[in-house]
């Protein structure tokens, strides 16, 4: 399989940059609207939390890869941080009353909920975050 | 992100138009903390014109909720359709906030 890449710094205001160079391979991928929407926000929660945690004491840069395989849209997203699942964290409580409500976790119980297969693996001293969507419905 | 603001009777509309995401969403938490220390309780959040939301989203309109509630005021929302209302239920948000079909019966119900 051959992928797309994008390599950028790990910056919150790069988040722009990132949608759109996804949204332009769903766009021209078999991606029905509902899935690539899912997709998109999938993809925030994903370099968001890079940005925010992969390297607390100094900067680095999140790798974006996209490509197609047996009738799905992979996306990858990976850093160089310290070894980190993301999807190791506990589903978030979604039933609790506002005040006792707490966001965290909500960002990976959506790129859970919205994508078809989500897998972490450390590899070549890197994170790697891969999400699957079929495109085949 | 755009966001419009205006004074109605009871309370103050907020309409928010395109991509409420990590980058967006800090613009919504200053203008509603600045509403709310100039002494605003009362808010109707109209999402007909939201396209996009991700958690940074929610996570600013739970911190408005949260400090209003403490202040004993008010947090209503309106029009939230299509995309954006599968991820409010996807989040269990949909059913911790008051929503409303509409910014008149988000209104109205403000007292």
């Amino acid at each position: 399989m051959s992928f797309e890449r994008l390599n950028i710094p790990a910056f919150i205001e790069n988040l722009d940059m990132v949608v759109s160079f996804v949204e332009e391979r769903a766009d021209n991928s078999a991606l029905e609207a509902k899935k690539k929407f899912g997709l998109l926000i999938a993809v925030e929660e994903a370099f968001v939390n890079v940005c925010h945690y992969a390297y607390p004491q100094t900067h680095g840069d999140v790798t974006i890869s996209i490509g197609t395989e047996k009738g799905q849209f992979i996306v990858e997203i990976s850093d160089s941080g310290a070894p980190f699942d993301l999807l190791s964290l506990p589903e978030p409580d979604t039933d609790s009353d506002i005040m006792e409500r707490e966001i965290g976790g909500l960002g990976v119980h959506f790129i859970r909920t919205l994508t078809d297969q989500t897998s972490y693996c450390r590899e070549n001293g890197k994170n790697v975050l891969r999400m699957a969507l079929r495109t085949d419905g | 992100m755009d966001i419009q603001t205006r004074k109605e009777q009871k309370a103050t509309v907020i309409a928010i138009t395109g991509r409420m995401d990590a980058v967006t969403a800090p613009e919504f938490d200053r203008l509603l903390k600045k509403q709310i220390d100039d002494g605003e309780l009362f808010f109707v959040v109209d999402l007909q014109n939201l396209d996009y939301i991700s958690s940074a989203g929610l996570r600013s309109l739970l911190a408005t909720a949260k400090l209003l509630k403490g202040k004993n005021g008010q947090l209503h929302f309106a029009n939230i359709i299509g995309t954006v209302k599968e991820v409010f239920d996807i989040s269990g948000f949909g059913s911790i906030f008051q929503i409303h079909g509409s910014v008149e019966s988000a209104l109205a119900s403000v007292s």
